[in-house]
């Protein structure tokens, strides 16, 4: 007797794990694949961090019920640093651990890249990368994940040639293949318009630190509007400075999400008046639901990055079209199916908006997950709403 | 023009007091510390910390980025580079303890201080106009004046001091350095240390002007070594030749070719390789080394 009250803690011990092991949900993986270090950090490590801070919600709250099963949600994360090559083995990573859903990679050639390997391992993939080619016929597993410049271009230059009275304009760009791109599409849009497009071949080296040489030949045109095409938030602040003190009076403008911190810090009170996308953002449009998700992120990694308003959103539309069609976790035929006719409630903004897949016009069919076109103004060290547009 | 060439002086003050520290390293112990860059963007975060976040003076900031990387140099010495010297006669191994040194660094900042572009309050506001041919900020004036009192107090130290004729005779040769009397262990940390804090001190000096972020040691690395090779590796007035020869060379061509896209960098290049062709140890190095 005494022997076995001597095993009663170890008896206890062992039940206590065996009720914990069968408390603990299910697991399910989604990938992410991206840029987490070097110059473009931000652009990844804002992605990874919204869909942990967004898991960590989830898992908080008891986890997911898909079907008949609730799940805990884990995040794979794999850092591309930015090259095609390792974008490829972060995806073939993802498919030997048997993930099917995976968000990125964050540029161009990472998401060209990947398509091969995404379509024969049956993953839906969702690309910040803007080449039409990746969402129109014949691909079929990638989903872009923002509004692409073309989209939202031409909605912010007939803005401020409507309501600013912006005549002519002027394009800047990094010499790399996702800001080019975006200058070109740009360009176009501004010309269709009747703009008159007075400089589109200044361009800078991606590693540049000192802009006020570049922005010279751009500030002697003075144009009515100055468009950083795809700038990254690194750079913004330091290109609207050089801009400013060298006497320019008109209007800046990108297609990229900002980060209203960036800007305060690397530029003060000279980016006032800067024009951006944001996605669920200011406090005229946020839900509850997206305050609690800013706090769980400032929780988890102690400050904010207001590029997660648009980053927030690729994890949600995963889980919630998987809710929608529970044979969709382990395939992706199913998922595509559900996407034709997909809608849920949107909880990150205030009133009935809903997600839903959109891109018929831009693509041809419904490769793209709606998120409201937010166009930003920068006041002071935070955004306001300057308009509001659907894309389809 | 006159902006232009304003601008590439501006440039050129900036990139000669990055190029010195790397310049001297590699002088005195044939390092090429591909960690350089790292160490500009740790003497930025520290002047950030203590300028912007504790809101101390910019003097004292600058002074903390000094005397962190300093102390951060010394130790890298002490403990990374003089055993693998010591221990290994194939000069790939510091090159690669090097480039480990510089994947660490570029975590640990990434780490300590997140991905974002970080900036500080202008040190002096305001921008000197004149009649629209010279148009630059109060705060680059004094950044540059300031880069070139740095510079110009390095050479005095070098040229004028005692420990800074000990680290020239140790450049020069190391086993005559020795016979007379230079103590090579602890002049090379001195070396390291100092090259180190110049790193730091541009590193502080900038992060006014052009903020700073974890990812861009690399390129300033980059930046650094083809200042090193048009001056001559090794040669401290090559270096500070090499980086106003690039700020000069970046100026005009962002300005001059701007109708033909971004030639500038392509030209650069192009025009470093035939350079190097004919004149590989740069313009003011040695054949020999």
């Amino acid at each position: 007797m005494k022997k076995n009250i001597k095993l009663l803690p170890v008896v206890a011990f062992l039940l206590s794990i065996c009720t914990s092991v069968l408390a603990v949900n299910p697991v399910l993986d989604i990938g992410f694949v991206g840029v987490t270090s070097g110059p473009a950090a931000s652009w990844g490590i804002s992605n990874q961090r919204s869909m942990e801070a967004g898991a960590s919600l989830i898992n908080d709250a008891g986890g997911v019920k898909i079907g008949d099963t609730t799940y805990d949600i884990n995040i794979v994360s794999f850092d591309d640093q930015k090259d095609p090559k390792r974008a490829i083995a972060g995806m073939e990573k993802m498919a030997q651990q048997g993930i099917h859903y995976v968000v990125g990679p964050n540029v161009d050639d990472g998401a060209a890249a990947v398509r091969p390997v995404a379509e024969q391992q049956n993953i839906m993939y969702f690309p910040y990368a803007f080449p039409k080619s990746l969402y129109t016929k014949p691909a079929s597993n990638a989903i872009l994940g923002m509004v692409a410049n073309y989209q939202s271009g031409p909605a912010i230059y007939k803005y401020l040639k409507d309501n600013k009275g912006v005549k002519t304009v002027a394009f800047i760009a990094a010499n790399e293949s996702d800001p080019l791109s975006q200058r070109e599409g740009g360009v176009a849009a501004a010309e269709l318009l009747g703009l008159n497009v007075v400089s589109k071949t200044v361009t800078y080296q991606v590693d540049t630190t000192d802009f006020m040489p570049v922005i010279v030949p751009i500030v002697k045109l003075q144009p009515d509007l100055l468009v950083l095409s795809g700038v990254a938030p690194a750079n913004a602040p330091q290109l609207i400075r050089s801009a400013r003190e060298l006497g320019f009076k008109g209007l800046i403008s990108t297609e990229t999400g900002q980060d209203a911190q960036v800007l305060m810090d690397g530029a003060g009170d000279l980016a006032n008046g800067f024009i951006s996308v944001g996605g669920a953002s200011t406090p005229e449009i946020k839900s509850a639901e997206m305050d609690e998700f800013v706090t769980r992120y400032i929780e988890m990694f102690g400050e904010y990055n207001d590029e997660s308003n648009t980053k927030v959103y690729a994890l949600e539309y995963i889980i919630a079209t998987l809710k929608a069609n529970p044979a969709a976790i382990n395939n992706v035929d199913e998922f595509k199916n559900t996407m034709e006719t997909f809608t849920a409630p949107n909880p990150y903004l205030k009133g009935d908006r809903v997600l839903r897949y959109v891109g018929m016009s831009s693509f041809g069919q419904k490769r793209q997950i709606s998120i409201p076109l937010v166009v930003n103004v920068y006041n002071n060290g935070k955004f306001e709403t300057l308009f509001v547009a659907e894309v389809d | 023009m006159e902006q232009v060439l304003t601008n590439g002086v501006y440039l050129g003050a900036q990139y000669a007091l990055i190029a010195l520290g790397l310049t001297l390293i590699f002088a005195l112990m044939n390092v090429l510390n591909f960690a350089h860059g790292q160490m500009y963007v740790l003497g930025g975060f520290v002047t950030y910390t203590v300028y912007g976040q504790f809101e101390m003076p910019f003097v004292v900031a600058i002074l903390a980025s000094a005397v962190t990387l300093a102390i951060v140099g010394a130790l890298v010495e002490k403990f990374l580079f003089r055993p693998v010297l010591k221990n290994s006669e194939r000069e790939e191994s510091s090159m690669l303890l090097a480039a480990g040194l510089a994947f660490f660094l570029d975590a640990v900042i990434l780490l300590l201080f997140g991905e974002k572009q970080r900036g500080v309050p202008k040190i002096i506001d305001g921008v000197m106009n004149w009649d629209f041919l010279i148009i630059i900020p109060y705060d680059r004036i004094l950044i540059g004046v300031l880069a070139i009192t740095f510079i110009v107090t390095f050479i005095l130290f070098m040229q004028y001091s005692k420990p800074g004729r000990a680290m020239r005779a140790l450049a020069q040769d190391k086993v005559a350095a020795q016979l007379m009397g230079v103590n090579v262990t602890r002049y090379s940390m001195l070396g390291f240390a100092l090259g180190a804090m110049l790193a730091g001190i541009a590193g502080g000096l900038l992060v006014s002007i052009v903020g700073v972020n974890s990812g861009i040691g690399g390129p300033i690395s980059i930046k650094a070594f083809m200042m090193v090779m048009i001056g001559g590796a090794g040669v401290i007035s090559g270096a500070i030749a090499g980086g106003f020869i690039l700020g000069m060379l970046e100026s005009i061509g962002l300005t001059v070719l701007v109708a033909y896209g971004d030639m500038t960098y392509l030209l650069i290049f192009v025009s470093l390789m035939i350079f190097l062709s004919i004149r590989p140890q740069g313009l003011m190095g040695k054949p020999w080394g």
